[in-house]
């Protein structure tokens, strides 16, 4: 049989290759037409403690993880103690034969308290308990076992290629874990291949090499498990031309489309990788000629905002991208734009806080401090993307409203779409526009003429870049008049305040609705999720789900947390009988938003914020139990290893 | 007709105190700009916060006045998306050695080609004459209600080492030399600091004009001064590194030389070196075009507004 629908856990130790599997692994189902979801678990850690991808593989587009493991490959002992309990029954575990004998209290890397909840779980306080013991028990399910001398496999690369020292081919290990898996799908290897020639494209002899492991493994799996596992997978018969891709990719290309282009940043995950993967494509085609973004590493976020906003002033489309720790740095720059109106975009991908928090995993904790972020008042526009999709359009948009709107743009991301992958159908391009918004006509730049904060109706003073023959600007963080000079007077400070302010009204006026929130569902359903991030591809998932039982719900999620669309908002809350917020934080950050912008209260709230993002499965079960009315008010979801 | 000192002044009433350095760092700094006759608006000047940090609103240039210590960045932000504009950053010693004294020490390992100039009275004289990262240890100007814990900062050593590649000192008084160090920083292929020694007459009743100019030390027999402040161009001093072997021997000479305090008191260049290639040939090595169209003059859209960049290629990169 054929399947529809797969789930696919790698894991091991930190540097042993899991994303490069993960990768070859998601491009090879991706060649066969099928659709993908996938995220990347690790630790702050460089090396040896454990990391994990979870993927999901599908005849139908997926958004998503879920609980289910169908198949656990894991190159090394600790990868089987954290997620044996998670593979289904009839599912699979691939293991290295020199795994077997390990006891579990030998695993270092395991901290103490999952030791010890592991051996509870067990039922066992032998310490002594091993890899084998464990085994046992998951084959009581009917777990299928496949191991595999990985060692051996590997000198028979060695010896292939003349290699002798066996550390020069451990690094396979991973792809053997690939061969295995795709020999026991009955999956086509020649895709497999192609995606590892096409992962290390630029290294010619570690893709012969490695593909050479892959068949090895292949063939293994194929002659000692014979048609063993239940799951079998083929190409599908599809043309559609698709992209595969991180949330972090997304935005960087919508950047760039957008016309960002310079972008400056400190280290820090998992926002550093947009700026990595600019900086290696810094020069691209225009269509006509060449185009550079200039990536610029400072020596702090300080540097980094405010480099940033110089770069604005001369007139270039100028970006940041942090994490939380950066932005708490940036908050005085961020004033600082707010009151000279510079168009700054900032991506702020949001980590588990508060301090270092969680930082290389998924939360959705700082949505009332960017909207608050910040000495005294100025104006802000906050986007909230909820998938990778999104994150390019947002990406690209927001330039358009930071300098049609003369503001600093906050893009919010997470975690969990930052180093999560999805096949999506190339996107459409021919919605992306740019708007440069007003900028200043020969009229206005007269020799002593050029006002840059000119009074207006709108509240928006025409523009001019830093060097524009005929006009000089000034800009302060002081309150200042028109020219941009210092100005303590009284009324030129209500003045001022207003000018700044009223332009957030008009954005919220004139920003068009599909880009401040998106509305699942029918208006009349009595039920409505509200929500914001990306809980988004979970929430629909358990939405289908619960629809094939007959449940109906509709789910509103917010796109722009400022200007918030409270009308719309207001409108459609209204007449719900039930609203349910989800959200990845502990307090329902945009549910308290929405109270206090509309007084309008929830009724339950599903929150998780132990660092692992929302499963379909979970959104599922908790949604479940409110629409059968034995549900708390508050479900805090805990799935996630 | 050329442009004259005057008209890089704005009409604002410039508030200073009476006898302030400011002053003769604000008349150099025209006179500067109209020896190289820059056009007002092809200069940005950018400063930070303190007394000096109003600099920008009373000259007739952009002006950008910016975050306490946040004048670099700023600055080097606005060089690099459009590398044509005469970028000067102008700051106090607190905004830049103290509060953003790490900008201080990053922007010399890019030799950004800007100019920065270094407001040095020693105080932090807009809140009231609090000691600055400049004021010598054991000091004791009239705010403070006891004499200085804090070693001084050597913004000149500390220049040479962070990868300045012009290093002067200047004396906010002798305005005309500080000019013609301002026009030489400014043509300085490079950073260029300029660090100037400036009484504040208001809360440094230490390092005052009488001090600098040796009032204090009056020979009893001739019954001349003895200045305190020197210029090495008058002693024969040779800052320039020609080859990339002697830069050694002239930092080396240029940190012994930065030490001297006190009794003598050097001003002028004591370090160039335009062998060090600056962050904007950096860039142009993998970004060819880069001076020709820098972030700020690159086209960005069509005449539809559509996108001007082609996205094919990068995905394909992604296709599967």
């Amino acid at each position: 049989m054929t399947g529809k629908e797969f789930n696919w856990m790698i894991g091991g130790p930190q540097g042993s290759g899991i994303d490069t599997s993960a990768n070859i692994f998601g491009r090879g189902f991706g060649y066969g037409g099928y659709h993908l979801y996938g995220k990347r678990e690790y630790h702050s850690n460089v090396k040896g403690l454990h990391s994990y991808f979870h993927f999901r593989v599908s005849n139908k587009p997926v958004a998503a993880n879920v609980n289910d493991v169908n198949l656990l490959a894991a190159f090394d002992a600790e990868t089987i103690v954290r997620h044996i309990r998670e593979v289904t029954p009839k599912g699979g575990i691939i293991i290295d034969k020199s795994d077997l004998n390990l006891a579990i209290s030998e695993i270092r890397t395991l901290p103490s308290e999952l030791m010890k909840l592991i051996m509870k779980n067990h039922g066992s306080k032998r310490t002594h308990k091993t890899i084998i013991d464990l085994i046992e028990e998951a084959k009581e399910k009917e777990t299928r076992v496949y191991v595999v001398p990985f060692l051996d496999l590997l000198k028979e690369v060695g010896d292939e290629f003349g290699i002798e020292k066996l550390s020069r081919v451990t690094r396979m290990k991973n792809i053997l874990a690939l061969g295995t898996t795709f020999g026991l799908l009955n999956y086509d290897a020649s895709l497999v291949e192609k995606a590892i020639g096409v992962v290390f494209r630029e290294k010619p002899g570690v893709v012969k090499m490695n593909v050479s492991a892959f068949n090895k493994a292949y063939e293994y799996s194929k002659q000692n498990f014979d048609d063993d596992f239940p799951h079998k997978f083929k190409k599908l018969d599809i043309h559609e031309e698709r992209i595969f891709l991180l949330g972090n990719q997304a935005v960087a290309l919508g950047k760039v489309l957008g016309g960002c282009r310079i972008q400056t940043y400190y280290p820090i995950t998992p926002a550093a990788d947009e700026s990595e993967f600019l900086e290696a494509h810094e020069v691209f085609k225009l269509q006509s000629g060449n185009g550079a973004i200039l990536v610029i590493q400072t020596e702090d976020e300080i540097a980094a905002v405010n480099m940033a906003s110089g770069a604005a002033l001369a007139g270039a489309r100028a970006s940041t991208t942090t994490s939380g720790p950066g932005f708490s740095l940036m908050v005085e720059g961020l004033s600082w734009a707010g009151n000279n109106e510079v168009p700054i975009v900032i991506t702020y991908y949001q980590r588990g806080a508060p301090s270092t928090g969680l930082p290389t995993r998924h939360g959705q904790d700082d949505l009332r401090f960017v909207i608050h972020s910040g000495h005294g008042e100025f104006p802000r526009i906050v986007l909230a993307s909820g998938d990778m999709k999104e994150c390019f359009f947002d990406a690209a948009r927001a330039f358009n409203y930071a300098e049609k709107y003369q503001m600093p743009v906050i893009h919010l991301i997470d975690k969990a779409m930052a180093n999560s992958t999805q096949s999506y159908k190339v996107f459409d391009l021919s919605q992306v526009k740019i708007d440069r918004g007003e900028i200043a006509s020969r009229d206005d730049l007269q020799i002593g003429k050029y006002k840059r904060f000119r009074f207006t109706d709108s509240g928006i003073s025409p523009r001019a870049f830093l060097g524009t023959k005929g006009a000089l600007m000034w800009y302060t963080g002081d309150e200042h008049d028109e020219i941009g000079h210092i100005s303590e007077e009284p009324l030129n400070r209500n003045q001022m305040m207003e000018k700044r302010m009223k332009k957030l009204v008009k954005a919220g006026e004139e920003i068009p609705s599909e880009e401040k929130f998106n509305f699942f569902g029918q208006e009349e359903t009595k039920n409505i999720i509200i929500s914001w991030g990306s809980t988004k591809g979970a929430i629909l998932e358990a939405m289908e789900l619960l629809r094939k039982e007959g449940f109906n719900l509709a789910f509103l999620q917010i796109r722009m947390i400022q200007p918030l669309p409270s009308n719309s908002i207001e409108r459609i809350l209204g007449q719900a009988e039930m609203k349910i917020a989800i959200e990845m934080n502990y307090s329902g950050q945009l549910a308290a938003t929405i109270t206090e912008k509309t007084g309008i209260f929830m009724d339950y709230f599903i929150l998780k914020y132990n660092g692992r993002p929302m499963t379909t499965t979970e959104v599922y079960e908790a949604l479940k139990k409110i629409l059968r009315k034995n549900a708390e008010k508050r479900q805090v979801l805990i799935h996630g290893s | 007709m050329g442009l004259k000192a005057s008209d890089y002044k704005t009409p604002l009433f410039v508030d200073w105190c009476p006898g302030c350095g400011n002053f003769g760092i604000y008349a150099a700094l025209q006179m500067a700009l109209a020896e190289l006759q820059l056009k007002p608006y092809e200069v940005v000047i950018v400063s930070g916060i303190g007394c000096s940090g109003k600099t920008p609103h009373f000259m007739n240039v952009n002006g950008v006045h910016t975050l306490h210590g946040r004048t670099l960045p700023f600055a080097i932000g606005i060089k690099l998306a459009n590398p044509s504009l005469e970028v000067i950053a102008a700051g106090g010693d607190g905004d830049g050695l103290g509060i953003g004294v790490g900008h201080f020490a990053s922007t010399g390992r890019r030799n950004v080609d800007l100019t920065y100039i270094i407001h040095d009275n020693a105080v932090y004289g807009l809140t009231k004459g609090q000691a600055s990262p400049t004021l010598q240890l054991g000091l004791q100007p009239k705010s403070l209600p006891k004499p200085n814990v804090n070693a001084a900062i050597n913004p000149i050593a500390m220049a040479l080492t962070a990868g300045y590649t012009f290093i002067a000192r200047a004396y906010a008084y002798d305005v005309r030399h500080t000019s013609d160090l301002l026009v030489q920083a400014i043509n300085h292929k490079g950073l260029a600091l300029v660090n100037i020694q400036q009484p504040c007459p208001t809360y440094n009743n230490i390092n005052t004009k009488d001090w600098y100019g040796g009032l204090d030390r009056v020979n009893p027999e001739t019954g001349n001064p003895n200045p305190r402040i020197y210029k090495l161009a008058e002693t024969g001093w040779d800052p320039v590194v020609r080859t990339a072997d002697e830069d050694l021997e002239k930092s080396l000479a240029a940190l012994k030389k930065a030490k001297e305090w006190g009794d003598k008191i050097p001003i002028g260049v004591f370090y160039k070196n335009e062998l060090i290639p600056t962050y904007q040939e950096r860039i142009s090595r993998t970004i060819p075009f880069y001076a020709t169209s820098p972030p700020a003059k690159q086209k960005i859209k069509d005449e539809s507004g559509s996108p001007a960049l082609v996205m094919e290629k990068w995905f394909k990169e992604l296709r599967v």
